[in-house]
């Protein structure tokens, strides 16, 4: 959704650009990387670095498969969004000697289902998502799901959820107990049912203005991904986020090599530069989420180090959300079609 | 006059028999931008659907049986009418032709304004109409989505003035989305009926009013028949693009329902990533377009003969 924000931004090296020597394309989410960290790469490498950018993961599969494939070099799919590409054969594959700091990677995001041995993508950021209050326009309890998908009578009208059926839908299945990708029937109706139920309730669906209406004072509680509810913070806003008990959604983005990547060597160094901890650090003090390399402590601004957005208490339940069959998926997407219709 | 003649022929001498290759670009122009998408589109819309996008090159029905069957939430029930797509599609059009008639009344008589002033005055105005356009369209929606929120200018001057007490809630809801509508498309009302008034001769009215017709019927049997031309292209201008907008829907009315653009949007970019579903839904589309296209040249072309 959302093409208006889909912006290209073209990030040009410092000095001399056509003395440079190579170039690098790469295909990422809107507002997720410091320009000053493009710069940097393209300094120490001598690389032209154009940037375009996406904002779901399905759009990023959308405009692969409609023929960009071939023209980036590197983008930033999600957990599950690897592994469909992976399964589309839409990766290309490196050795651990193209890659030396691969040993930069944490232990736990090493072995991963969607790229097990980490054989096309490296870990970018990892974060969570679930939802923010408004606390100066809503301070009742706020501990579970229900405020979003049972809402109370005060926050009827206030409610922002993501424009993403994934999401949203993995969320309400949380907090009903149902599993994901479930093809029982009752449970399916009950989905539906609850989603059906708490949209009156809703005032919008929006992910790229999840935080500017929950600034703005639009909506009073919204879905939201941790980082940007703590940039909704860090910019004075009353924004509080939650971790509730139901559970939240865990994801991780990763840096994958493209099939056919026109500059498939300024993109091993690229990645292999993304794994330093400084520039892995760098990442998440501009995004606020958190890097899964080693060593970043120590590079990074106290407050996002400390930040509560990105320190989960130690029992909150995280899921990844998974790819569906497809005989699944048609009925998620007949839910949401439900929904919106 | 005598001599103006041959001159004449003269210069069509020069384009005699080279019609065919004087259009020739025109017809490059119109293949390459509108027989091929459109014919890809058609093609699209028969193909068997790839999950998570792409098609598999085997024809099948399955994309219009969707739109107009509806076969439970599992696909096993008994086929019945699938009212979601129809309702979808009914309320674009629906919204799209109250922005039609928001644009007329507005439209209509501030093109007459700027018909009815001095000659030299006339390119001024025009201007002034223009000029919004030159901001992109989303910033505008944008700002309009700024300026009536909740704690936005116009609730806090209201406020401030005393008229209402609490904010009113504009933003999210379907007048949001008409006044974002009216506010893209008046000047393609203002602009057409402007140049249709402006060849309006006033000694018409002026020789009805000597036969005794009061203003209104002025209006109904004078004005109206001379003018008509530039109201039904305004009103087509502002029509068509209402009928695909999603950006109005989506900024002010909180993208809770698909509209039309939005469903299809959904086809190719959303999880779904049905794309012989989004082709048919836009082969729908422009045959509903087509349809109103085709019925208005055979009304001019009856009133013609």
């Amino acid at each position: 959704m959302k093409t208006f924000l889909t912006t290209t931004a073209v990030a040009l090296a410092l000095a001399g650009a056509a003395s440079a020597e190579g170039k690098l394309t790469i295909y990422h989410w809107f507002e997720y990387i410091p320009q000053e960290l493009l710069d940097k790469f393209s300094a120490e490498y001598d690389v032209e670095v154009t940037m375009d950018t996406y904002d779901s993961n399905e759009a990023l599969l959308a405009a692969l498969k409609a023929g960009r494939l071939g023209s980036y070099d590197v983008a930033v799919p999600g957990d599950y969004m690897v592994k469909i590409l992976g399964d589309e054969g839409m990766l290309d594959t490196f050795t651990p000697e193209e890659m030396p700091n691969l040993g930069n990677i944490e232990d736990q995001w090493m072995d991963v289902d969607f790229d097990p041995g980490r054989k096309s993508s490296i870990p970018y950021q990892w974060g969570s998502t679930s939802f923010s209050v408004n606390t100066e326009m809503y301070d009742g309890p706020r501990d579970s799901l229900g405020l979003i998908f049972e809402p109370p009578a005060e926050l009827a009208g206030k409610i922002n959820v993501l424009d993403t059926s994934g999401e949203t839908l993995t969320l309400a299945s949380m907090y009903a107990g149902i599993p994901q990708c479930t093809s029982d029937r009752d449970q399916l109706k009950a989905l539906n049912a609850l989603v059906q139920g708490a949209k009156d309730s809703w005032a919008s669906f929006g992910s790229d203005v999840a935080k500017d209406v929950l600034v703005s004072g639009d909506a009073a509680a919204g879905m939201i991904w941790s980082g940007f509810s703590a940039k909704a913070r860090s910019e004075g806003a009353p924004v509080e986020y939650v971790f509730p008990k139901e559970g939240m959604i865990v994801w991780m983005d990763n840096v994958v090599l493209l099939k056919d990547a026109p500059n498939r060597e300024n993109a091993l160094k690229f990645m292999n530069f993304l794994l330093e901890p400084e520039n892995a650090a760098a990442v998440t003090n501009y995004a606020q989420y958190t890097a899964g390399v080693k060593g970043v402590g120590e590079f990074l601004d106290p407050e996002v180090a400390t930040s509560p957005e990105s320190n989960p208490p130690a029992d909150v339940k995280g899921v990844f959300v998974q790819a569906c069959p497809e005989e699944v998926q048609v009925m998620y997407d007949a839910i949401w079609t439900e929904l919106k219709k | 006059m005598a001599g103006a003649a041959p001159q004449g022929a003269s210069r069509s001498e020069v384009y005699r028999g080279n019609g065919p290759r004087l259009m020739l670009p025109t017809w490059v122009f119109i293949g390459i931008f509108l027989v091929l998408p459109v014919g890809l589109m058609a093609i699209y819309s028969f193909l068997t659907k790839e999950f998570r996008g792409g098609v598999i090159w085997e024809f099948t029905w399955a994309a219009y049986d969707q739109f107009f069957l509806d076969r439970g939430l599992f696909g096993d029930e008994p086929p019945s009418i699938e009212w979601t797509y129809i309702g979808i599609f009914w309320r674009s059009i629906w919204q799209a032709g109250l922005a039609t008639v928001l644009c007329l009344l507005i439209g209509f008589p501030t093109a007459w304004f700027i018909a009815t002033r001095e000659a030299s005055a006339r390119p001024v105005w025009l201007f002034l109409v223009t000029i919004p356009y030159w901001v992109n369209l989303l910033i505008r929606t944008v700002s309009m989505k700024f300026l009536i929120r909740d704690n936005g200018p116009l609730n806090e001057f209201l406020l401030w003035t005393g008229v209402i007490s609490d904010p009113l809630s504009l933003i999210n809801t379907n007048f949001a989305v008409q006044l974002g509508l009216f506010y893209s498309y008046l000047p393609f009302m203002v602009l057409p009926i402007y140049s249709a008034v402006e060849r309006y001769d006033f000694a018409l009215s002026e020789a009805a009013a000597d036969l005794y017709s009061d203003n209104w019927t002025t209006l109904r049997l004078v004005i109206l028949p001379v003018v008509k031309p530039g109201i039904v292209a305004g009103c087509i201008l502002v029509f068509v693009p209402s009928l695909g907008a999603f950006l109005a829907p989506d900024l002010l009315g909180g993208a809770k329902t698909f509209m039309i653009g939005s469903l299809i949007e959904e086809q190719f970019k959303g999880a779904a990533g049905n794309w012989p579903f989004g082709a048919a839904a836009a082969m729908i589309l422009l045959s509903i377009v087509m349809a109103v296209l085709l019925l208005h040249a055979r009304a001019q072309s009856k009133e013609a003969s």
